[in-house]
């Protein structure tokens, strides 16, 4: 009896947590006369990829199409990945292979980082990209998102590089490799799964926002995807069909990258913070 | 994993004691150095940027471009937001929808942490893995499909009211026909869907968080003190949550942060910076600056008050994370 009752709940639980996610799939794969039936289906009866068919080859804006959004997105999502994972890993092997004076204070100040409310730097962000000329450019982008991952991800990745044993690496010292060759041929190939996982992170970060995104960019056909989806969804309030489906299409990729790395979000939040 | 003092490392201990004294190794200082200016640049420098900018009259682009002067205007900005009443209507609405949106989604993430723990193994899985889902969708998206299942004629919410019977529909709500009913035209009715939205987006942290410290827990307390014969209720407050009492204080702090900066949600739901009896002190900072005519500065001063109040919260968080690790 208690048995069906937990069972109940939690059934009841998964509907709230995934219905909106299937509802958003489902509406994007039904014929308009089923989506604006005031008798919603809860399964498509008739299936279609119009809707999909109608993002993918239409115009969102004149002479700009889906596939363009996209892409900006993925070069300012990628350039984020790749510096901010540069930048982090050597951080990151200075804080976890080194002891120097800072060290605790660095780490204090990483902590404090990550809690600035990044909402309340647009104004000075706009500031600074107007100065550098980078107003309206993707650029300008991929330098506030690196900013804004870079903090979290050394977090993440020193746990990583503290995993991996030290011996390793002065077996090697000891053979003659330099500090140089110990990187490259040791620490890097071990570390380099955390180091994927980091990276989704900032791929993440970089791919979901929205505010900076509107704010510095000004020409249509360098909005990223929220840009134009906002843009988009709020000009043809009644296009639910087209907006689902665009909608899938950004979700997706984020919900296969999270799932891949989600147990490491909650130790590096909650567990990570604590030790690492 | 090392902890923060731990790291004298083999390498020191194995040095000969003729080089014993201290050289000061300048690698890890060149390794940091991208980090910091990284950090000194994007962070660190605007947030010194906007307590500045929030003493000037800046009314225009061509000012930040440096095409014109900035005139100080010291604490203008500041007594002007402070005197205006809509001020402290957005200060309520911040404070109350955090307080709520806290609240609800620690009860919710703690309760459903609690059921997984209980649940067989398949069906944790199972319920976990729908959860997941909420967490992973971006905000963006989450809140796009929320306000479809709350659109004013075929929406889910809509069907479902319309179905309700007539006359139960009269004497609840003095209505039975839903269709065209403006769900977020009401504030409060807008703050309950937004709260709605972002409680679905954030009770999954809370509760793999919760569940991830329950595991830590041996069950043997558990099931000593049930054999005792205490009740659920006198389990959790007698025993879980005193042991997990560290992992609640971080939860706590973590969600009064994210959910006093609520920003991309409330953008979307709302259809912009036009909503201004909904406003909450991230939205209205931004719509002050850049909803035309832009008032940089007046945007900046509520930015830092914003930030202030968040700095406190920080602290306390801070201290609790330092705490356990010298524990």
């Amino acid at each position: 009896m208690k048995k069906v009752a937990l069972n109940g709940a939690g059934l009841l639980v998964a509907l709230f947590a995934a219905f909106p996610v299937y509802w958003m799939i489902a509406t994007s794969l039904k014929p308009n006369e089923e989506i604006f039936s005031t008798t919603p289906r809860p399964v498509p009866a008739e299936p279609t990829l119009a809707h999909y068919r109608e993002i993918l080859t239409g115009n969102l804006i004149p002479g700009v199409t889906f596939a363009d959004f996209f892409l900006n997105s993925a070069i300012v999502a990628v350039s984020t990945v790749l510096l901010s994972g540069l930048v982090a890993l050597l951080a990151a092997t200075a804080v976890a292979r080194f002891r120097f004076k800072l060290r605790t204070s660095f780490l204090i100040m990483l902590l404090v980082v990550q809690m600035i409310p990044l909402e309340a730097l647009v104004i000075p962000l706009f500031l600074m990209i107007q100065r550098l000329g980078l107003y309206n450019t993707l650029p300008s982008l991929i330098l506030t998102y690196l900013g804004f991952s870079l903090p979290f991800a050394i977090w993440m990745l020193r746990g990583f590089v503290a995993a991996v044993p030290r011996e390793l690496e002065e077996a090697a010292a000891i053979d003659g490799a330099s500090r140089a060759q110990t990187f490259r041929r040791i620490l890097f190939p071990l570390v380099a799964p955390g180091l994927v996982a980091t990276s989704i992170f900032s791929f993440i970060t970089a791919w979901n926002e929205l505010i900076f995104a509107l704010t510095f960019v000004n020409d249509q056909d360098r909005y990223t995807l929220p840009v134009a989806m906002t843009f988009f969804f709020g000009r043809d309030d009644t296009a639910w069909g087209s907006v689902m489906a665009a909608s899938t299409l950004f979700t997706l990729p984020v919900i296969v990258f999270f799932l891949l790395v989600q147990r490491r979000m909650v130790s590096g939040l909650v567990a990570g913070a604590v030790k690492g | 994993m090392t902890t923060l003092t731990e790291d004298t490392g083999t390498a020191a201990a194995r040095e000969t004691p003729a080089r014993r004294r201290p050289r000061v190794d300048r690698l890890p200082y060149l390794l940091l150095l991208p980090c910091l200016v990284v950090v000194g640049v994007l962070l660190l420098w605007p947030l010194g940027q906007v307590v500045a900018m929030s003493f000037y009259k800046l009314d225009s682009v061509r000012q930040l471009r440096g095409d014109r002067e900035w005139p100080w205007v010291g604490l203008a900005n500041y007594t002007q937001i402070l005197a205006d009443p809509f001020f402290r209507t957005v200060l309520r609405n911040t404070v109350l929808f955090a307080a709520a949106n806290v609240a609800l989604t620690m009860i919710l993430g703690t309760l459903v942490g609690l059921l997984l723990n209980r649940l067989g193994r398949k069906m944790a899985t199972f319920v976990a893995s729908c959860v997941m889902l909420a967490w992973a969708t971006p905000a963006l998206t989450g809140t796009i499909v929320w306000k479809w299942i709350f659109d004013d004629t075929s929406g889910l919410v809509t069907w479902l009211f319309n179905k309700l019977p007539d006359g139960l529909s009269q004497a609840l709500f003095g209505q039975s026909d839903w269709t065209g009913y403006g769900w977020f035209n009401s504030p409060l009715l807008f703050f309950a869907i937004l709260t709605l939205v972002v409680v679905w987006h954030s009770f999954p942290f809370i509760a793999v968080s919760v569940l991830a410290g329950l595991k830590s827990v041996p069950s043997e307390l558990h099931e000593a003190a049930r054999v005792d014969g205490a009740g659920p209720w006198k389990v959790f407050w007698k025993i879980t949550f005193p042991l997990l009492r560290p992992v609640f204080g971080i939860l706590v702090v973590l969600s009064t942060i994210w959910d006093f900066k609520v920003f991309t949600q409330q953008f979307v739901l709302a259809g912009g910076t036009q909503d201004r009896p909904t406003f909450m002190l991230s939205i209205y900072s931004y719509a002050e600056a850049f909803s035309p005519p832009p008032k940089y500065g007046v945007g900046s001063a509520i930015a830092v008050i914003l930030t202030l109040i968040l700095l406190v919260v920080t602290g306390l968080y801070v201290r609790m994370v330092l705490r356990q690790e010298d524990e």
